[in-house]
């Protein structure tokens, strides 16, 4: 689990969060939800420690992350994985060597022959079994990102952190990577925290979600509640959505009421 | 300048702490060896081989008084390259060719993530990234001048015999007399000066890049300009201060 307390952070004077508190559970898919602008990056780089927030406290599992002391923090980071935006492979080296990468850093106790069964091991969890030997330039959007989900679990983290892991990815793909996030999460019972903007990635793997507005958080619930929800900003948000608002209108029509349709129903429109 | 001066330093000593396993940073310093050092072999070599067959051809013309040895010729060019022209031109070459690519290459890296993607991991991304290509640099920058040394004056030797300047056994008498080997040392510590500040300074210009492909072209060409106005400089210090 992991704690964010009252975190602050501006640039120039200018506050971009404004007090946030939230905590992220474990083994569940927890969604940053907001719009452009809102802070998401900025709190999810305070968390993985990239940036020092102004004020506030992080706690990993009761360790705390945001105090000065270089030995704890570099234990919480070995236990985090992130999935950056546009993948952040290393373009030097081969699917395979970039898998490998945070096991030869972090593990030097493994063998080679560990850390190769390791990798294989994680690529062919992401369905890329086939891909190790070619280079970040040579494979698609779709597929770098789950060379970045392997290589973040490769060393079995404790953390798991996305930023849009499905923007700029079709519809199909990036049902499918959205489906690897949830059932990762699920199988190793990790703490995954992802930045979304897209409904579809809501109804679908949203365990927990977090509404952020602002730099405020205005609301937290599950997939199940979002749609319910009487916050007045959430809700523009949300039916800004056309699918969701085909959603809806299919929803009346049936007289079924907005609050029968679950996930299930929703993307199926 | 004061406050880039001071960022420029606090960049140095955050790469002395929390450093790598240092079997990790040997094998990266190796691969940067071998992209700062060969790769750089084919272009140091033609361009001071030309430069002592031009120094040899105008230091001929311009000795027409036949008062005075051909032997100079070979003298003068062997002073020249060793002091000057073997270091601070394959310097300024090299400030181009690292430089540009090492201020490219980190730029990239930091605007695409894959620096936080380090960091993330608990490394530090100075450290692992930067460290090595200084030392390569420090290690390669010599040994390419030593390379340039010989060439040159190799290059005056056959531009000088070809064009019938002078004979064979009058340039190797110059090269032979009044030889300093100080001179040796002299151009070798500055390549190595020269090289420390054409890495540090093209990794700093790279490793802060902000924003998008246009930032990272501008932080290439950056580093060049900064690089080659540093080794004017130093070379100017370095020579008052030690000859
Ligand atoms: N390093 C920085 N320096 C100054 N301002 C910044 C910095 N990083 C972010 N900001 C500002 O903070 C605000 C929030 O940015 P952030 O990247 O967190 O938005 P976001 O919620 O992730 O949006 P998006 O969904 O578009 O990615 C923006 O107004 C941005 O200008
Ligand atoms: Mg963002």
């Amino acid at each position: 689990m992991i704690e964010v307390h009252n975190v602050q952070k501006s640039f120039n004077g200018n506050p971009v969060l404004k007090g946030i508190t939230c905590t992220f559970e474990t083994g569940k898919c927890n969604l940053l939800l907001g719009g452009s602008g809102t802070g998401k990056s900025v709190l999810l780089q305070c968390i993985v420690g990239l940036m020092k927030p102004d004020l506030g406290s992080i706690t990993f599992d009761g360790l705390v992350f945001t105090n000065n002391k270089v030995d704890i923090k570099q234990e919480i980071r070995r236990k985090i994985g992130m999935l950056f935006q546009g993948s952040a492979l290393f373009d030097s080296m081969t699917v395979f060597e970039n898998t490998e990468f945070p096991l030869k850093m972090l593990t030097p106790e493994m063998s080679k022959e560990e850390r190769r069964d390791r990798v294989e091991f994680c690529l062919k969890r992401v369905g890329l079994e086939n891909a190790g030997t070619k280079m970040p330039s040579e494979i698609s959007g779709g597929m770098k990102k789950r060379v970045g989900i392997a290589r973040a679990i490769a060393p079995n983290c404790t953390y798991l952190f996305c930023d849009e892991p499905n923007s700029g990815l079709d519809p199909a793909t990036s049902i499918k990577i959205d489906e690897l996030i949830y059932e990762i999460t699920h199988e190793y019972k990790i703490t995954t925290v992802v930045i979304t903007h897209d409904m579809n990635s809501v109804v679908e793997i949203g365990d927990h979600i977090i509404y952020l507005h602002k730099g405020q958080k205005l609301w937290d619930g599950n997939k199940d509640e979002i749609l319910n929800t009487t916050v007045p900003e959430l809700k523009e948000f949300i039916f800004s959505s056309s699918l969701v608002r085909a959603a809806k209108k299919v929803d009346e029509e049936t007289e079924g009421g907005l609050a029968a349709a679950t996930s299930d129903e929703a993307i199926n429109i | 300048m004061v406050k880039t001066f001071g960022e420029f330093l606090i960049f140095m000593q955050s790469m002395l702490v929390r450093k790598e396993r240092l079997a990790v940073l040997w094998q990266r310093t190796l691969d940067e060896a071998i992209l700062i050092g060969i790769d750089s072999v084919f272009i140091v070599s033609i361009v001071s081989a030309f430069i002592g067959a031009v120094t040899c051809v105008q230091i001929a013309y311009n000795l027409v008084n036949p008062l005075i040895p051909k032997s100079t010729i070979g003298f003068m060019v062997r002073e020249m390259t060793i002091l000057e022209l073997a270091p601070t031109i394959t310097s300024i070459v090299l400030a181009g060719k690292v430089g540009s690519s090492i201020a490219g290459g980190l730029g990239t890296m930091r605007i695409t993530e894959q620096v936080d993607a380090l960091e993330v991991m608990g490394i530090n991304s100075a450290s692992y990234l930067v460290l090595p290509k200084i030392v390569a640099a420090m290690l390669m920058f010599p040994l390419l001048v030593i390379l340039a040394m010989v060439l040159s004056i190799t290059g005056g030797y056959l531009a000088g015999t070809l064009s019938g300047a002078m004979s064979a056994q009058e340039y190797v008498e110059g090269i032979r007399s009044d030889f300093v080997p100080y001179n040796i040392l002299f151009a070798l510590i500055k390549s190595v000066v020269f090289a420390f500040l054409v890495s540090a300074i093209s990794s700093y210009k790279g490793y802060y890049t902000r924003g998008g492909a246009l930032e990272v072209g501008a932080a290439s060409t950056g580093a060049v300009t900064n690089s080659i106005i540093a080794i004017l400089l130093a070379d100017y210090v370095l020579a008052a201060v030690l000859l």
